[in-house]
């Protein structure tokens, strides 16, 4: 199948979201060949600690190793193949053993013990034979503190794959005085009934908040209204809502930056220095640890959120997380993380916390439109009304400078186009 | 029972194999069994340790009258969101009134920690303004909910505030399907001026919160 004819550069034919073929194939070209997000190392602090995670249609382990790195399994006894580890995470203590012949192995992969081995002498299967190993990732690679695991040893290294999307972990870490971030230990899963595009499209298409949130951002600005005509203040969690019934020109402003590898940015659009106490203390440790300057940098980068094409949204501002693991063309699980600022104040990871319950929790009042448009956007595809989905709107208006796209609409479908353009390089290499 | 240890072969005749008689006995040998000389290294797996400000208590005597009053403040509580009735239903709360769904049942503190749900009665109101919006898009499949509250025990009975736990299970309708929540609610009650019982806090935990959740809850549970 050529599926590169799916794909013009105005629109895309609407079996690239529906075929399961085609999602078979994105999972073999994309998926299983890509740097990947398995999680951050403090997920797993201490020797023995694991983390189950998808690469593709891949069970994978990430595991903290004895000497003290971080790698990457596949989660398969070399023996008969049964997953090693049955839980989503845990401690598995110095040796993963199979719970069914009790084939042992070192915390890196290596095998540890099998039971009566002499069975084997003369076999192919010895333990000396690296077989008799669980598989590793062919690569696995970190950037500051976020790892990543490529399943084919070819193709760009992970600096080179990031490109400047590296700025999501950058603009994430900086905001800390000490330069780093750990995990919140909790992720909500959450499963979308739609195509994994449906998500990475959404996030920086900046037509639809006003649209599909207007419910929220309506009765959310009708409170803080009241609120500060009351009291002459409101937090700023009134703020994470109400901001999504701003105009339609108010979008249009927020312009996309659209990389290579199909990456992204939503530029900024919420105001997120208020100049009360606790972010003055906070604003003062950063200047205690990297200059005026520096902090200023830091602090005024213009950010929403950074994609990484295809399954990763940081909005790094307030240090959320959210990764695709897709599982059929029309299903798709979302993990959602939190992050906390190494040395910052209590206060301000309780200000990025709110919105991590307001808008990224499974009560969620923002999502839970976007998850309804998906659901019926993937059902509206199955319809033989129409064989194109449109990506038209500022078709060639935008400015391309060394090979970034800069829309000069926010509400430009660049965002879509730019996804597609290195969707089609990845679907043709292989 | 036989006293040769070794496993016969199975040969040509599988028939023959079936009816050869060999048992290992248990605790026949000194030696460790296969399962003691696997890994038996393996570092103590965490438990989940003692759930101090959630674990059950036993319940205090109260009077039949203040456990029918609970009992009865509980159903209407479930069935006033059963009836979509979000005014009448944030109204059982007191000024100072929280709804929380923590993210895990180890959390002690409504703030500071992932929740699904954290609210005060703006947010409630909020909640309430966004249901009600006539494009509020998720709200336009048909959906209903069914709650059955039972295990109603009052824990501690003070003069004015009462805490209370009980189970529930809640069934919702969304398009075509079902879902199931079940868990545990633990009540702060108070009672106010009008000699009403009034929620001060609402704690619910989901049994299956860790789990994947299919869509989103839109309501309180």
């Amino acid at each position: 199948m050529d599926v590169t004819a799916l794909v013009e550069p105005d629109r895309v034919h609407k079996t690239v979201y529906t075929d399961p073929q085609i999602f078979d194939m994105e999972m073999a070209r994309i998926w299983e060949r890509t740097w990947v997000y398995c999680g951050h190392e403090s997920q797993v602090p201490k020797a023995g600690d694991y983390y189950a995670v998808t690469i593709g249609r891949q069970p994978m382990i990430m595991v903290r190793e004895a000497g003290g790195g971080v790698g990457v399994l596949y989660n398969r006894c070399p023996h008969r193949g049964v997953q090693l580890v049955g839980n989503l995470k845990g401690n598995t203590g110095s040796a993963f053993v199979c719970s069914y012949h009790a084939w042992s192995f070192h915390l890196d992969g290596r095998v540890r013990a099998i039971p009566l081995a002499s069975g084997y002498e003369g076999t192919r299967m010895t333990k000396d034979n690296p077989d008799c190993g669980m598989k590793k990732a062919a690569r696995v690679d970190s950037y500051r503190g976020f790892v990543f695991a490529s399943l084919v040893a070819d193709g760009p290294s992970l600096p080179d794959f990031l490109g400047e999307a590296k700025i999501a972990f950058d603009d994430m870490c900086d905001r800390s005085p000490v330069g780093e971030v750990e995990v919140v230990p909790n992720c909500y899963r959450v499963m979308q009934h739609s195509n994994w595009k449906f998500f990475m499209e959404n996030q920086l298409d900046s037509l639809h908040p006003s649209v599909t949130h207007q419910s929220t951002g309506i009765a959310a600005g009708r409170v803080e209204k009241r609120l500060k005509a009351e009291t002459g203040t409101a937090p700023l969690y009134y703020h994470y809502l109400s901001t999504f019934a701003s105009s339609f020109e108010q979008w249009d402003a927020v312009q996309t930056i659209n990389f290579p590898h199909g990456h992204g940015i939503l530029k900024a659009y919420m105001g997120l220095r208020p100049q009360d106490p606790d972010t003055l203390e906070y604003e003062a440790l950063l200047k205690g640890a990297y200059g005026e300057a520096k902090t200023e940098e830091y602090l005024s980068r213009s950010i929403h959120h950074v994609l990484v094409y295809p399954y990763l949204s940081v909005q790094s501002p307030l240090q959320q997380l959210r990764c695709l693991r897709p599982v059929a063309a029309d299903k798709t699980m979302s993990e959602i993380w939190h992050f906390r600022l190494k040395g910052a104040p209590e206060a301000i990871y309780r200000r990025s916390l709110w919105y991590y319950n307001l808008v990224n929790s499974p009560a969620t009042m923002i999502n839970a439109d976007d998850l309804e448009n998906w659901s019926k956007g993937q059902w509206g595809l199955t319809s033989n009304g129409g064989d194109w989905v449109s990506f038209h709107r500022w078709f060639g208006d935008d400015r391309e400078e060394n090979g970034v796209t800069y829309s000069n609409h926010g509400t430009s479908e660049a965002v879509m186009r730019s996804q597609f353009k290195a969707w089609s390089t990845y679907m043709q290499a292989a | 029972m036989s006293n040769d240890r070794s496993i016969p072969s199975a040969g040509p005749d599988f028939a023959r194999l079936l009816g050869q008689d060999v048992v290992i006995e248990a605790g026949a040998s000194e030696a460790p069994s296969g399962a003691q000389r696997i890994a038996p290294d393996h570092s103590p797996r965490p438990s989940a340790g003692p759930l101090s400000r959630t674990r059950e208590r036993a319940g205090v005597r109260v009077s039949p009258d203040i456990q029918r009053e609970v009992e009865q403040f509980l159903y209407i509580q479930a069935e006033l969101l059963d009836d979509k009735q979000w005014q009448a239903w944030i109204d059982l709360f007191d000024d100072a009134g929280i709804y929380w769904m923590p993210a895990s049942p180890e959390q002690t503190e409504w703030e500071g920690s992932p929740s699904i749900f954290a609210e005060d009665k703006l947010l409630m109101e909020i909640r309430k303004g966004r249901v009600s919006h006539p494009n509020a898009w998720s709200q336009a499949p048909m959906w209903a909910t069914n709650h059955i509250v039972s295990h109603v025990t009052v824990e501690a009975h003070g003069e004015t505030t009462l805490e209370v736990r009980s189970r529930f299970h809640m069934m919702e309708l969304r398009r075509d399907s079902v879902r199931h929540f079940g868990g545990r609610y633990r009540h702060t009650l108070v009672r106010g001026g009008d000699g009403g019982l009034r929620i001060r806090l609402q704690r619910v935990d989901l049994f299956n919160g860790q789990a994947p959740f299919d869509y989103v809850l839109q309501v309180w549970v």
